[in-house]
């Protein structure tokens, strides 16, 4: 699969929904509309801590949109994380889009470009998951589930553990990651909604290298787990 | 900000006869002022001086639509209003008078009126895209029918949102012959709901976060008050059933109190709408539910109210304590009030996060107290239209199921859901013949003569439809999150957050299982065929949908002109929705088949069905439409009678 054809396919989509506007009574039932989600923006209390975010946006309609997911982190120059996906999402189910397209991870170098495919919704008791399959270049594969829930402790008041595991097809030295379950992380944060919008929050995030890519973090004389405290906040529009 | 507030005097046009009524409607007007200087008093009837409705009567009317600044939240937004006012105009008539309405938009978008519950010319109905272009900025439409009924009905806009920004206004039709209906003063009292939110910005949240008004969520701090009264394994059990189906017992509006404040005749809480009445008096109230989104519960407390009429046409008188009016709904009751005494008009949101009051007296010094809103409901399970558990059949008494007739061939047994002894092949899952709903049925009257019950499967006129509850392949995808697979029936249930007002705190409330019409039914014909419509819609994806297909893809629906039919409609959601046929008459099959009532908009409770009948007697373009204003771009139908 290669980009363009996946954009190009998402646009015609989108296109097909743009030309079925005519309102006769009431509003527009299916506008285009675009969310924009900073899920997390944070950073560790320790200074030596790095600054984290996660982000998504869609722009499109009830049954069709694009989406763009983000997330990354920065310790210093040496040490960065950034990827991008681009993706476009179908429902198949009530509470299930099925998603597909494209990933790139820009940082650390090299990059690499995957082919994505995955599902994302709501599971019964309100587990919001999002689980993809990666396909990238020289037989490389991967694959990430992450799960995650919304204790109401009031209205504005809301626990949100999270959970994500990350695997990979075969070892990939360059970035010192290893084949099979590579790492597992847990997070747990407690935000404030001042508003739907906004809402600042406190944490903390653990995580734990597995296997092979925990073999090679200890080759380079780094840590296999990580618990950190964070403050952040998110926001969205 | 004085003049923004500043009412009109009453314009008459043309000669109209001057009655009473022009004095019940101005008094008040002229004090407006106090209304706007913000803050409000924090005491409601503090200073006891509220806008009332401004009437127009006579054969022509000049109605203009502007934009204008209000002030309900001591924030200033933009409004869509009549001649300057919110609500617009009253408008008086009288039945068997041409009226001539010529309407000016001077809004910058297109504008349009229709006139709710008139039985009018399919080109007067004010829908633009059916039978009428709408009005385009600076134009001027002129209507012109013949009002053939009288009582007490509506008018707003059907372009964009503009219903929920203030373009509403009332109609009351004097009736040509006597008023069945004695009464000696009547107040109009239209509730209406107001955001400084713009509609668009609202439906774009909705669809971004479905829950994003709902500040009712369960908590853990209700987890655990529930677990210490009933138990971990009840409570778990209790919320499994919803956590499986991801919904939201809560769920009971969309959009709530949380950015709505709630009007009486464009008045907020804090300032209060406020009438008068003389000793001996009988007040008629005409309640229009004009707003966009909430359906409201009405009550006086100390004061019975006798319902006369309901959607404009009389009813036979009925006592209640307390009644729900759906968006568009109209009812009319009259009340007995005690002179030197003061009375509080209270109307509480259905999912009790706001409310409207108004303040009824003979003396306008006396200020009744407002009550506390009633406790907020909980969705049960038979709202999703599963629960089993009321199908209880041994409420039938079939010894007094009179099949008579002796001749019994043209009877299929298999297909009535009533069949005496043949009761094997009853599938009694699929009965909406649900315990509750068979105290209400009169089975002496149910004369199943074969020469009656001419087709098979439809069941009489008046009683609803025995046909099986039937989901079609639309119905499933991604845009349905439930079917109701046991609708009970929706006649004699008074509805969420209502259901135990009778047992706690000894309210009578009005079910549409009381409701029989004043006049015989006018057309006794038995439908000769039944179409089930299915409400639908994903909550959380904020889709809605008539048989989970959405208007834009819809076929119309085709009646054949002068046929009777009848309309069943199956809730398959969680919420309550006020459909709406243009038009025609939906004669609501409440078990009186010498009396069935007619409306024009019927309130369909969550997961279950009801059944009005039509007679297709208005050839052209209709709609037909769930009446909250952000479900109706997708639960709209187009209507054909040709």
């Amino acid at each position: 699969m290669n980009k363009t054809n996946l954009m190009a396919l998402g646009l015609l989509s989108l296109s097909a929904t743009l030309t079925s506007s005519a309102v006769f009574a009431g509003g527009n039932d299916d506008p285009l509309l675009t969310k924009v989600m900073l899920d997390q923006f944070e950073k560790g209390v320790d200074p030596q801590d790095p600054t984290q975010f996660s982000a998504q946006a869609w722009l499109g309609y009830d049954l069709n949109k694009l989406w763009l997911k983000t997330e990354g982190e920065y310790s210093n120059s040496d040490k960065q994380d950034l990827e991008i996906q681009a993706l476009y999402s179908k429902p198949i189910a009530p509470y299930w889009d099925v998603q597909f397209g494209i990933k790139t991870d820009i940082k650390p170098t090299p990059t690499r470009n995957w082919a994505v495919i995955g599902v994302q919704g709501l599971a019964p008791y309100f587990f919001d998951i999002d689980a993809a399959l990666f396909i990238g270049d020289q037989g490389r594969t991967a694959m990430r589930v992450s799960a995650e829930y919304e204790l109401l402790i009031t209205q504005k008041l809301i626990l949100t553990p999270e959970v994500e595991v990350n695997l990979f097809g075969k070892d990939d030295a360059e970035l010192g990651i290893g084949s099979g379950l590579s790492d597992v992380s847990a997070g747990l944060r407690l935000r404030y909604e001042i508003v739907r919008e906004f809402a600042p929050y406190i944490g903390v995030d653990w995580r734990q290298k597995l296997g092979n890519t925990a073999d090679y973090a200890r080759s380079e004389g780094e840590d296999t787990q990580e618990t950190q405290f964070v403050i952040g906040f998110s926001a969205w529009f | 900000m004085k003049s923004q507030y500043m009412i009109k005097p009453m314009i008459e046009t043309t000669n109209s006869e001057l009655n009473n009524s022009r004095r019940r409607f101005v008094f008040g007007a002229s004090a407006m002022l106090a209304l706007m200087s913000i803050p409000f008093p924090k005491n409601a009837f503090a200073n006891a001086l509220s806008q009332s409705l401004s009437q127009l009567s006579g054969k022509v009317f000049d109605l203009s639509i502007d934009y204008k600044m209000v002030n309900f939240t001591g924030k200033s937004a933009r409004a869509t209003v009549v001649n300057q006012l919110l609500p617009a105009p009253l408008l008086r008539w009288k039945e068997g008078e041409t009226v001539t309405l010529r309407v000016k938009n001077n809004l910058d978008h297109d504008s349009s009126i229709h006139w709710h519950g008139i039985i009018l010319p399919t080109e007067m109905d004010g829908v633009p895209g059916f039978s009428f272009d709408g009005i385009k900025p600076g134009e001027t439409f002129e209507y012109q029918f013949t009002v053939q009924q009288s009582g007490t009905y509506w008018y707003h806009s059907h372009s964009g949102y503009q219903e929920q920004t203030g373009l509403f206004g009332a109609i009351v039709i004097d009736p040509a012959t006597p008023d069945p209906v004695i009464y000696d003063r009547d107040y109009v009292i239209m509730l209406s709901d107001w955001s400084d939110e713009t509609p668009e910005n609202i439906y774009a949240k909705l669809k971004k976060q479905a829950d994003y008004y709902n500040y009712r969520e369960r908590t853990v701090m209700d987890f655990f008050s529930d677990v210490d009264k009933n138990g971990l394994a009840n409570t778990w059990n209790a919320r499994s059933m919803w956590n499986n189906a991801r919904m939201s017992d809560s769920d009971i509006s969309d959009v709530t109190g949380s950015t709505y404040t709630y009007l009486m005749n464009g008045n907020p809480p804090q300032q209060g709408w406020q009438g008068l009445f003389k000793q001996d008096e009988k007040v008629r109230l005409r309640f229009i539910n004009s707003s966009a989104m909430t359906i409201f519960d009405v009550r006086i407390p100390g004061l019975k109210m006798s319902v006369v009429a309901s959607d404009g046409q009389n009813i036979q008188p009925v006592s209640v304590d307390e009644f729900r009016i759906g968006v568009a709904e109209t009812y009319d009751v009259v009340i007995e009030p005690e002179v030197d005494n003061a009375y509080c008009i209270f109307a509480q949101s259905i999912d009790r996060t706001g409310f409207t009051v108004g303040n009824l007296t003979s003396d306008a010094s006396l200020h009744a107290p407002i009550p506390p809103m009633d406790p907020r409901p909980v969705l049960g399970h038979s709202d999703m239209g599963m629960d089993m558990s009321d199908m209880d059949m041994s409420g039938m008494d079939h010894s007094k199921m009179d099949m008579g007739g002796g001749d019994m061939s043209g009877m299929d047994h298999s297909k009535m859901a009533m069949g005496g002894g043949d009761m094997s092949s009853m599938d009694h899952g699929k009965m909406a013949m649900g315990g509750g709903d068979m105290p209400g049925m009169d089975h002496s009257k149910m004369a199943m003569g074969a020469a009656k019950a001419t087709v098979s499967g439809l069941g009489l006129a008046g009683f609803g439809s025995n046909n099986e509850i039937k989901h079609i392949d639309t119905e499933f995808g991604p845009q349905v999150d439930m079917r109701a697979d046991a609708p009970k029936s929706g006649l004699h249930d008074p509805g969420i957050g209502l259901r135990d007002h009778q047992q706690q705190f000894n309210r009578k409330v009005l079910t549409y299982g009381d409701i029989k019409g004043l006049h015989p039914t006018y057309d006794t014909r038995q439908p000769s065929r039944e179409i089930q419509l299915h409400l639908t819609g994903n909550m959380n994806r904020y889709m809605w949908s008539v048989n989970g297909v959405k208007f834009m893809d819809a076929a119309p629906l085709e009646f054949e002109y002068g046929e009777r039919l009848r309309i069943t409609l199956v809730n398959d959601t969680m919420m309550t929705h006020p459909m709406h046929l243009h038009g025609m008459w939906s004669e609501l099959e409440t078990g009186d088949a010498d009396f069935i009532p007619r409306k024009h908009t019927v309130l369909v409770q969550p997961g279950s069905k009801i059944s009005y009948l039509v007679t297709a007697d208005a050839k052209g373009q209709w709609a037909y439409h769930c009446h909250l204003l952000f479900h109706m771009p997708g639960m709209f139908r187009k209507v054909v009678v040709k």
